[in-house]
């Protein structure tokens, strides 16, 4: 039986960046804000210092700042005709437990959608024609736009002190920077990072054959910054233990180096870690959220009610805390009927190695999101009349480590171990390099998340079951991609380079990327999303669902910069509209 | 719940209004907004916080270590409960401990309780004080026994320590010298006890009155030189940046780290800016030892010092020793890297360190321990490195002084 606890005004659900910033946003309104978090406390001269935080074996290859798959995992299929068995251990993507979330080991890649991704379905009718979208595909309209997230993403942007460069002011494309970037009132709060030598190489090469490549925005810092807060972060010493790592050097951004020092002094706000919650507990009638039940390490429920509940966790658990606590109509692929559970996507991702005789690349001194990109193939920025498939993605050369265990470059057809291979690795660990295509996904009628039939979870909830795999368009949108990055590998007159396509099924196993999308979405209509413009969920006003579970599909980008500016976005509404008026932000 | 909390709070007010003897009974009823106000502002100045207060939860109710080079010291209770704090004292018996260091009792107190610098406090200051303190919860703690030495544990050895060392006497202002130069140094060497910290010992843990603000070593940190000295001091620092420091617990020279950072956390950042620029200019106003030669390492190139400093290091302090403004201090021409006694310089390599928070400086960028890491020849080599890199000079750091800390950290940090 849970134990009761005295109500609070507004209780997150999961404490990583969304968390954090609504949280300084609504305990600035005067709000009483409780986070729960089932993982630990987590800070950066306690758990990520200089003197150990740059230990793979620890950390990525033991996984220790990640979700542990025997507290929450997920059941995995390519399709509905296969049976859906457990991930026992983590590999396509790296959630994370505990204070600051998957913030805290991010690699700090930065990047806005462009105002197109936001009308995916509309633009793409409009542009190619009914067409354009094949059967099966449901790609949705977001319901907001790009130019009213714009004061968002500025928001977000300073209080990470990105590291960039401006390529579109007002209107006035900007030298040096994303040409194809929707306007934004202003340029970055820092310049970009000192770029390497690689990357630079790339964009040589890029420039040569007519593109327009610039340096990457990056959440590490290129020179010391203290932000609105008054939160300070100290500058990125390039030392390549990004992703996968907590910064040691405070010059990573994330909710302990922008927001947290200034959060956890506040009087109304209160953390609780080791605190999972299981359940969204609601009414149905008054259509409110009325309190979450959470279970500490100790075994002790509790009962935990809140005038506001704001999920604020990674996409999977929003997912299917949502589907545990039979809020909203689950998603049916074989009807198209229902909103939870719909429209889970991913990225797609390939890369061309290239390899060198006489350039030393330096791989070793590396950032997360020291990179030099071009633009040209994402999104709507080229025409794709007659390719047979919408979408794209950017193509970078990131400089983001040189890890000794993870990181041993060899050409093709180099023996797996042995001898050979040491050499091969020794002789090639300077002087190569890897450009990345990072591709959308769009949504399918098929690829969904739902609860899991066989599987149960410790607290005796069905697993989540995921189903995804690619379809034709992400094939053909992705080696579209990898055969644009081959031609820039060319021109770099490389000793060797070797393409490597995503090819066949998604596979769950080896990492790709953590940009998990979609299963509550937002929208206009609640018949076909689970949010509207707000976050706000259609079917009990006062719950909020925060984070990429929200995203209709997935663009060609990292997600981050957009969760932020969403997040902002959905703060501003809840305390300029929702505070006043309690009730729907939008009438169905 | 809150109206019980009130029923409480009234039957308090009753009690301290009809019941048993009242402390203070010349104030009772009068005005006392200005006196308390002006009290508790002392009391910050004071950092009366830090040393009578051991729980959070419990404000000023005493109990906290003092380790001093006699033994061990536990603070008391200082709200007003009457059987374990100071309830039961009259303005007069408050007066009395805070110039002449004699407790109601007629006990000598000891100087870990600094009545040599608060004797110079103004009659109606220390009373603003007592007003102050009698308006906290009082807390029932009773006191830990002291752990001194023998003959110290003997509170009548003290007479003879006050008589050698001890001439109460309330601060005379000096004409020749501006209002708030005079407020500085009233608020340095009476209220602010500088000096307990920053002026050096002699062996029976008195004030050396010719060296005074010219750094002293306590609880095995160096609290640094706080005169105009150009080398060893603040003479770099402008009364803008001293006032900052203060304020903040940063400036573009340092961050106040270990006990100085609860000295800004309880006292100075609570302090009015106008108090603190004053100190500014009366410590500015301190004359170093110049013409002093500075000291040098013997081994000034340091090749295993600079590796370990480059490998270690540089990521933070940078390779130019610049540090990054307000966030990691810079070490070149850092005059704590400096100091003639090096132990702050070792411990925080052995034992990291983390900055004042403040509202306007929240982030507490904090240097990791590098005592599992380093040896002690690594230690003394990187410390020789950086006191004696960029323009700094600094006598050598040995392995033995690194060991004989580190052993002693080890024996007594919890």
């Amino acid at each position: 039986m849970a134990r009761k606890l005295p109500s609070v005004d507004v209780v997150l659900v999961g404490f990583g960046w969304t968390a954090s910033m609504l949280a300084q946003e609504l305990t600035d309104s005067g709000l009483k804000v409780l986070a729960l978090e089932r993982g630990t406390w987590r800070d950066t001269p306690t758990d990520f210092a200089v003197t150990f935080v740059q230990d793979e074996l620890r950390y990525y290859y033991r996984k220790a700042l990640f979700q542990e798959p025997a507290q929450e995992t997920l059941t995995f299929r390519n399709s509905a005709s296969e049976r859906a068995l457990p991930m026992r251990e983590l590999g396509s993507f790296l959630p994370a437990s505990g204070v600051g979330g998957a913030g805290v080991h991010w690699n700090g890649q930065y990047w806005r959608f462009l105002p197109s991704d936001f009308m995916a379905q509309s633009h793409n009718v409009e542009r190619y024609g009914a067409g354009a979208i094949p059967d099966g595909m449901t790609v949705q309209d977001w319901g907001v736009t790009y130019d009213e997230l714009e004061p968002y993403y500025d928001k977000f942007e300073r209080l990470c002190g990105i590291s960039g460069k401006a390529g579109n002011i007002k209107g006035s494309i900007q030298n040096g920077g994303n040409p194809f970037e929707g306007a934004r009132a202003r340029d970055y709060p820092n310049p970009p990072m000192q770029m390497t030598y690689g990357p630079t190489l790339f964009a040589e090469a890029a420039r040569q054959i007519g593109h327009k490549p610039f340096a990457c925005a990056s959440a590490n810092m290129s020179q010391p910054y203290t932000n609105p807060l008054g939160v300070t972060l100290g500058q990125c010493s390039y030392c390549g233990f990004c992703e996968k790592y907590g910064c040691g050097n405070y010059s990573k951004a994330s909710p302990q180096t922008t927001i947290l020092p200034v959060l956890m002094r506040k009087p109304n706000f209160e953390l609780r870690t080791g605190s999972e919650v299981i359940r969204i507990n609601h009414d149905k009638n008054s259509k409110r959220a009325t309190s979450v039940t959470y279970v500490t390490e100790q075994g002790e429920e509790f009962e935990q009610p809140a005038e506001i509940v704001v999920m604020s966790a990674f996409i999977l658990h929003n997912a299917h805390l949502l589907l545990t606590s039979g809020i909203g109509t689950p998603y049916d692929p074989q009807t198209g009927q229902g909103v939870i559970g719909k429209n889970y996507a991913y990225q797609i991702v390939s890369s061309v190695d290239v390899f060198f005789d006489d350039k030393i690349i330096n791989p070793f001194i590396g950032a997360g999101a020291l990179g030099m990109a071009i633009d040209e193939f994402n999104g709507d920025n080229f025409d794709h009349t007659g390719l047979g498939f919408i979408g794209g993605g950017y193509i970078a050369l990131w400089n983001t480590n040189g890890r000794p265990i993870e990181t041993h470059p060899v050409p093709e057809g180099t023996p797996k171990w042995g001898g050979k291979f040491k050499k091969a690795v020794a002789e090639n660990y300077l002087k190569s390099a890897t450009i990345a295509t990072h591709g959308s996904v769009m949504s399918h009628r098929g690829n969904h998340l739902d609860l899991d039939p066989t599987y149960r979870d410790i607290h005796g909830r069905p697993l989540m079951r995921m189903t995804f795999d690619y379809t034709d368009n992400e094939h053909k949108m992705s080696d579209y991609l990898t055969d644009r990055a081959t031609e820039i590998a060319k021109a770099m007159k490389p000793r060797e380079f070797h393409a490597k396509k995503r090819e066949g099924h998604y596979s769950i196993v080896p990492y790709q990327t953590t940009h998990n999308t979609g299963g509550a979405i937002m929208g206009s209509d609640p018949k076909s999303s689970a949010l509207n413009r707000y976050l706000q969920s259609w079917d009990l006003h006062n719950l909020f669902v925060m984070g990429a579970s929200a995203f209709p599909q997935n663009p060609g980008y990292n997600p981050t910069g957009t969760i932020g500016a969403l997040t902002y976005w959905a703060a501003d509404a809840i305390k300029n509209q929702y505070l006043k008026n309690p009730g729907p932000l939008v009438q169905a | 719940m809150r109206v019980a909390l009130r029923g409480v709070m009234v039957l308090a007010i009753q009690l301290t209004a009809f019941g048993g003897p009242v402390a203070a009974p010349a104030s009772a009823g009068e005005q006392s907004f200005e006196l308390v106000q002006r009290g508790k502002a002392l009391v910050d100045a004071g950092d009366c916080m830090a040393c009578h207060t051991q729980d959070q939860n419990k404000p000023f109710a005493g109990g906290r270590r003092i380790e001093t080079p006699f033994g061990t010291l536990y603070s008391p209770n200082i709200t007003p409960d009457r059987e374990t704090g100071i309830g039961a004292w009259s303005d007069e018996d408050f007066y009395r401990a805070m110039h002449q260091g004699i407790g109601p009792d007629g006990a000598r107190l000891y100087p870990a309780f600094p009545y040599p610098y608060f004797t110079k406090m103004k009659h109606d200051d220390v009373l603003a004080i007592h007003a102050y303190l009698s308006t906290l919860q009082p807390i029932s703690n009773p006191r830990s026994n002291n752990q001194l030495q023998w003959p110290l544990n003997h509170r009548v050895f003290m007479r003879g320590w006050d008589m050698l060392f001890f001439k109460p006497g309330t601060f005379a202002p000096r004409t020749d010298k501006s209002a708030e130069w005079n407020r500085g140094a009233y608020l340095v060497e009476g209220p602010g006890h500088c000096g307990a910290c920053h002026t050096p010992k002699n062996f029976l843990g008195a004030d050396k009155a010719s060296e005074a603000l010219d750094g002293g070593k306590l609880q095995n940190w160096y609290a640094p030189n706080i005169t105009n000295d150009q080398h060893l001091g603040v003479g770099s620092w402008t009364a803008d940046e001293i006032t900052e420091y203060l304020k903040t617990g940063r400036n573009v020279h340092s961050g106040a780290a270990a006990l100085m950072s609860e000295v800004v956390r309880d006292s100075t950042s609570k302090m009015s800016d106008s108090d603190l620029h004053a100190m500014a200019i009366y410590l500015k106003d301190i004359n170093g030892k110049s013409g002093t030669p500075l000291p040098k390492a013997d081994q000034p190139a340091n090749d295993s010092g600079r590796t370990i400093y480059a490998d270690s290091c540089s990521a933070c302090h940078r390779s130019n020793g610049s540090g990054v403004s307000h966030m990691f201090p810079p070490l070149a021409k850092n005059a704590n890297v400096q100091s003639s006694d090096p132990t702050t310089v070792i411990r925080v390599i052995l034992q990291g360190a983390r900055t004042a928070v403040t509202d306007s400086r929240p982030t507490a960028s904090s240097m990791p321990s590098y005592d599992w890491k380093l040896s002690d020849n690594d230690v003394a080599a990187v410390a020789t490195y950086v006191r004696n890199a960029w323009g700094n000079t600094a006598a050598n750091v040995t392995a033995n002084e690194v060991k004989s800390l580190r052993q002693h950290l080890e024996a007594t940090t919890p």
